[in-house]
């Protein structure tokens, strides 16, 4: 089939209770609804899934590699933004 | 089944014959969905309809494991699947027709899912509580089946011209199919009667609801009802379920007990 008929979504799954949604990978789907379908069948096969996210490729707004320095090389040097220096009790679980 | 003529039957071979061929309609139905493995148009839907033969062969697996201990001659799920001959074969027919286009393959599992639905969902009040259990596994997979087919209905007749025509023809097709989902012989009377198995003709009416809303969304008709085949709960099937056997029984019948 074709692109247009079958457009890119990216994928997002939530394997646990109190975890953030992580990128899985993408899919090829008519709409919304198939495309959560497609999403079930291919990346929650053993039981990895609780909640899953599906968003258009196309609407997905990335940075531009070219401004990789501008972007990221400024928070190299800023080591105290790590919270490194903290004992975390293992009451807090997951962070 | 021996497939000699028996007086009367016990209770206990009444319900090895319907627990048995249950597992048969899943087992059968696996197999043809089996064989898109590979050859299905995306990978998504190649991934989406083997996922749905492992329900069926899960459920398959559980139904004949319990039919074995039913009949009690030590014959485990495997014997069961693999080593009759085509007669003791009693599934439904629609779940023997070939896959066809994937308008055929969808609108087959669409039909066999509108009613194993309600089916599933009413065997677990089942007296039998092996039967109450499997069948409370199965309705949440069968619910999903449901959806999945019910989508790509809506999708596929209300597409374009070419995928509208395709599901016209499979309707056409397997429409005849669908008188024996919901028969009530002997045995499926006797399983309503002791309250172990489910009253197959009263889901008539629920599954023409389900079926006729999803096609009234997807711009087609059920077609009318016609003559309609059955034979299959008799073992006499159509001329496609002994190629499917030949190909599911190769590797027990040439080396029988093997397990990897």
């Amino acid at each position: 089939m074709s692109e247009a008929a079958m457009p890119l979504w990216e994928v997002f799954i939530r394997a646990r209770n109190g975890l953030s949604h992580k990128h899985a990978g993408s899919i090829h789907a008519t709409d919304a609804e198939m495309a959560l379908h497609a999403a079930r069948d291919v990346y929650t096969r053993r039981g990895e899934g609780q909640s899953i996210w599906v968003v258009r490729s196309s609407d997905i707004v990335a940075s531009d590699p070219v401004d990789k320095d501008m972007m990221f090389e400024p928070t190299a040097s800023k080591i105290y933004r790590h919270p490194t220096f903290y004992e975390i009790p293992d009451d807090v679980g997951n962070m | 089944m021996s497939g000699t003529c028996e007086p009367m039957m016990t209770s206990n071979q009444t319900l090895f014959s319907y627990v048995l061929r249950l597992a048969d309609d899943h087992l059968i139905l696996s197999q043809r969905l089996g064989e898109w493995c590979g050859e299905a148009p995306t990978l998504e839907e190649d991934l989406a309809l083997a996922n749905i033969a492992l329900d069926l062969i899960g459920q398959a697996r559980a139904l004949y494991a319990y039919a074995g201990q039913v009949e009690g001659k030590g014959r485990d799920e495997d014997q069961l699947a693999f080593m009759r001959y085509e007669r003791d074969y009693q599934n439904l027919l629609i779940t023997e027709q070939p896959n066809g286009d994937f308008a055929h393959t969808i609108v087959r599992q669409f039909f066999i899912s509108a009613y194993m639905d309600p089916f599933w969902r009413r065997m677990e009040g089942s007296k039998d509580d092996m039967l109450a259990a499997i069948a409370a596994k199965a309705s949440k997979e069968v619910t999903y089946h449901l959806r999945h087919t019910s989508e790509w209905v809506i999708r596929l007749g209300d597409g374009t011209r070419e995928s509208h025509e395709r599901m016209v023809e499979a309707l056409d097709d397997l429409m005849m199919f669908t008188g024996e989902l919901f028969e009530m012989d002997a045995v499926a009377q006797e399983m309503l009667q002791s309250g172990v198995g489910v009253d197959a003709s009263d889901l008539k009416a629920e599954w023409q609801h389900t079926v006729q809303t999803i096609l009234q969304e997807a711009t087609l008709e059920l077609p009318k009802a016609g003559h309609m085949q059955t034979g299959g709960r008799m073992g006499r099937h159509s001329e496609h379920l002994g190629h499917i056997l030949s190909e599911l029984q190769y590797m027990q019948r040439s080396f029988p007990g093997l397990t990897w």
